[in-house]
């Protein structure tokens, strides 16, 4: 039998020329436990999976480390460097992630602005030629602006990462335009990182066409992080083959799907 | 058993004052602190000491250590 998923004729996605099985990426942060964390990423189907760094806790007080309740060997973790505000701090925090020894992937955050936690894109872009120089794979978190879009792929970075809306806020894809020409314009992968709310907003980003999506807060916080997981994993792929099948024209008038002849008089 | 006083000295681990014995290496800071050297990342006064090396770098006063792992994040 033809079953709906072996139709969809796609080519996986490939970042860093590293293939990957999942379109969908989610974060490690703000679970309430971290069982229902592993349950959570694994109901999403995602293989790559992020993590931050930060000092061990001393005194134990605190939890320990993610890599407690992940499998490294199961899942890609790929590092990222939330919470830096300058260029030489997320430098600095990618070189300690490598050294943990998993791979050579960063997702590159540089914070321009507290409130909004929007991308501050001339580190961004300092960054990401520093560190695409010492062979990192860089994945670059950024806003919608096709321009710094297209100087991150020059500057060498593996992906580039636009926000679908801020960081944690759920609002959802709010302008699907830029999101769609920087799908366009560029070559490497294009993977909408921040802002996905609900599953809708996770298909309808899939829909633009962009090569996956990152999220965590939209499990995370959700009242049932493990069903939210998996019903991103069917609005990813849903999105996808939506995408793939192109969709019909929109049309300002109605148009009868029925015959219009043999109508009885 | 009998043992003279370790001399101590004090080091800023993770942005706190700590005392370590004198001439101790980053890997007998570690273990100290009960550390598994397969988990954690060190920085020496901001250069990344590869695990292999621990052994070989011997702390001084005043040094700055960072001890960083991964945690949840997004």
């Amino acid at each position: 039998m033809t079953t709906a998923v072996t139709a969809v004729r796609d080519v996986p996605l490939t970042v860093g020329g590293r293939t990957f099985a999942s379109r969908l990426m989610v974060g490690t942060g703000k679970y309430r436990d971290n069982a229902t964390m592993v349950r959570a990423i694994e109901a999403s189907g995602a293989e790559i999976v992020t993590v931050a760094v930060r000092r061990v806790d001393l005194d134990r007080t605190r939890e320990e480390g993610v890599l407690y309740h992940l499998d490294p060997r199961r899942f890609f973790l790929l590092a990222n460097t939330a919470g830096c505000y300058s260029a030489d701090d997320a430098i600095r925090y990618a070189r300690l992630a490598r050294e943990a020894g998993f791979n050579e992937f960063i997702k590159l955050e540089v914070i321009g602005d507290q409130e909004t936690l929007l991308p501050d894109v001339q580190g961004l872009l300092e960054a990401t030629r520093v560190l695409v120089r010492e062979g990192f794979k860089v994945m670059a978190y950024t806003n919608e602006d096709l321009v710094t879009a297209l100087r991150l792929e020059e500057a060498g970075a593996a992906a580039v990462m636009p926000l679908a809306s801020p960081i944690g806020s759920g609002l959802g894809l709010l302008n699907p335009f830029p999101v769609r020409t920087i799908k366009r314009r560029l070559s490497v992968p294009v993977v909408v990182d921040a802002g996905v709310g609900t599953a809708s907003d996770a298909c309808l980003t899939m829909e633009q066409g962009v090569d996956g999506i990152l999220m965590n807060t939209a499990l995370a916080a959700a009242r049932d992080p493990v069903t939210m997981a998996h019903a991103m994993r069917l609005a990813v792929d849903a999105g996808r083959a939506a995408f793939l099948a192109g969709r019909m024209p929109r049309r300002e008038v109605a148009v009868p799907s029925s015959p219009t002849e043999g109508m009885l008089d | 058993m009998t043992q003279t006083t370790v001399e101590t000295i004090t080091v800023a681990i993770n942005g706190t004052s700590r005392p370590v014995p004198r001439d101790a290496t980053l890997l007998e800071v570690l273990a100290a602190l009960g550390l598994d050297p397969r988990l954690v990342v060190v920085e020496h006064n901001r250069r990344i000491v590869r695990r292999p090396a621990l052994g070989d770098v011997r702390v001084a006063a005043g040094d700055a250590i960072e001890l960083v792992h991964f945690v949840g994040g997004g």
